[in-house]
């Protein structure tokens, strides 16, 4: 109980006095995160509204695979990754082994089946007649699209929240295809792996406090400009 | 829809801001990098916290540690993923330089490994040499002795010593409960022998730097078996074209120079009150 305590104490003591290491680690842990569902983001909106307004064979299928894809484990991911990008790989080079770069498309690949879930089970919860109507009164597909966009948008902003969750929280995939560089590579949850690998307990515990106060801010934020 | 797009722009600006502060993480790398894939015993010392910012300073580069097991800090080798290894395991350092993979192995630094236990010694090993601790250990089977299990150069060295004993691994590793396969690093695995009050195999600094938290005690430390030498290794440039073979030359040139020699021999002495290496600058120590 006293080792909590003392994380906790630690975790203050880092984030008043602005511990640069701390600060590194933080900053890198949200641009990747950041990155990584931002990009998701652009790409699930278009492609769950294909998947959901086109029929073709094997769709149901499709959608079940999604959806199996959202309890992909991050250290496969990451395996997959790695065999890809590393130098003897398929996309070896490209030389981004051990780099944030490879980190982003690590994540993006993981959060991606979440948000189009998401967007596809959006669209399916609307209204049928939104579209016919729409195109009756002759929307062009400029409309079309922005108007789908407006009614899919809490699908999409829950699934940035979801998939902000998945890719700020994972250890595996850092681990793997970042390397855990100090300076470079180094996230909130591989400096808590290792921390603890070093017996650095209060350490980890600190930096374990701080991501949950990240992700408290995050969503208070997200919530915020939802309800404005 | 404005939500939408002010929350899409929220994180677009953040993203940018933090990406701005933290110097970027674009595809492009423009400052000179140095990857090297080392041991976690090593790695878990903190020795290399101390060697990367005289390295870089001194050859203007940004030197990248990698650590993994040595299984797959020489895949990383294999593969081109790293210019240089760092490793501790003989046997497979030789091939991987056999290969042609690595252009030469040069020992820079030793210390021995340690069968640690509870202090009391249940099993009464104490005094034993390493072959006969193990064989007396396997005979009994009934005290719980936990093996990293995860390739690594310990892990090899543990199953050099069952060999030396007269055991097969495959053997050992079915005998029963007592043998416990953990797949984890030392520090781990060192807090899961003073859990079950069991035996590992460990190099003497990741040891000493857990045994406040594990109550452990070094059971037999003698034994020419029990010598650790580690040794770095540059990638082999004719191999693989990508690597960075004029720095990890310079790796070496640093890592056998009489100063940092000096500090590797030094290092520990402050945290453990016992230095936890000695420096052997490129000749094999012999024990």
């Amino acid at each position: 109980m006293a080792e909590i305590w003392q994380g906790f104490l630690r975790a203050l003591n880092l984030i008043i006095t602005l511990n640069p290491e701390v600060m590194e680690i933080t900053g890198l842990s949200l641009a990747i995160s950041l990155s990584a569902c931002l990009i998701s983001a652009i790409i699930s909106t278009p492609l769950g509204a294909l998947i959901h307004f086109n029929s073709f064979w094997g769709k149901r299928f499709l959608v079940s695979l999604i959806q199996t894809f959202f309890s992909l484990p991050t250290v496969l991911v990451g395996l997959v990754v790695f065999l890809f990008f590393s130098r003897a790989g398929p996309l070896g080079g490209f030389g981004l082994m051990f780099s944030p770069a490879i980190m982003v498309i690590g994540q993006t690949i993981l959060v991606t089946p979440l948000m189009i879930g998401l967007v596809i089970s959006a669209l399916s919860g609307l209204d049928h007649g939104i579209r016919e109507t729409a195109l009756a009164l002759g929307a062009n597909p400029l409309q079309m699209g922005w108007l789908l966009l407006r009614e899919v948008r809490y699908g999409v902003m829950t699934g940035v929240v979801l998939g902000f969750g998945r890719a700020i929280s994972e250890v595996g995939l850092a681990l793997m295809v970042g390397g855990n560089i100090r300076g470079y590579t180094r996230t909130l949850t591989t400096a808590i792996s290792l921390g603890t690998n070093m017996g650095d307990i209060e350490f980890s515990l600190a930096l374990g406090i701080i991501l949950l106060a990240i992700a408290l801010v995050i969503n208070l934020l997200l919530n915020r400009l939802q309800q404005r | 829809m404005k939500k939408l797009i002010a929350a899409l722009s929220f994180l677009l600006c953040l993203t940018m801001l933090i990406e701005g502060c933290t110097g970027g993480i674009g595809i492009a790398q423009p400052r000179e990098r140095l990857r090297v894939a080392t041991t976690t015993s090593l790695y878990d010392t903190g020795l290399w916290a101390v060697l990367e910012p005289r390295f870089e300073a001194k050859y203007g580069v940004e030197l990248d540690i990698i650590y993994a097991g040595t299984g797959i800090a020489i895949e990383y080798g294999r593969r081109g993923d790293v210019d240089a290894l760092v490793v501790h395991d003989k046997a497979r350092e030789l091939s991987f330089v056999a290969d042609g993979y690595g252009t030469e192995r040069t020992p820079f630094a030793y210390n021995y490994f340690v069968i640690v236990g509870p202090a009391s010694d249940p099993a009464g090993i104490k005094g034993l040499s390493p072959e006969n601790a193990f064989k007396k250990l396997a005979e009994s089977k009934s005290y719980p002795f936990i093996s990293r299990g995860d390739d690594s150069g310990t892990h090899s060295k543990e199953q050099a010593i069952w060999a030396a004993a007269g055991f097969s691994y495959a053997d050992i590793q079915k005998s029963g409960d007592w043998y416990v396969d953990a797949g984890r690093g030392m520090g781990p695995t060192l807090v899961m022998a003073g859990e079950k009050q069991g035996y590992t195999l460990s190099d003497i600094g990741t040891f000493l730097a857990f045994k406040g938290q594990t109550g452990l005690s070094a059971i037999v430390e003698t034994g020419s078996i029990m010598l650790n030498v580690y040794a770095v290794i540059p990638v082999n440039p004719e191999m693989i074209s990508t690597v960075n073979s004029q720095q990890a030359q310079n790796l070496v040139e640093f890592l056998t120079s009489t100063e940092i020699q000096q500090l590797i021999n030094d290092y520990g002495t402050k945290d453990y009150g016992t230095s936890l290496f000695t420096a052997c600058a490129g000749n094999e120590p012999v024990s």
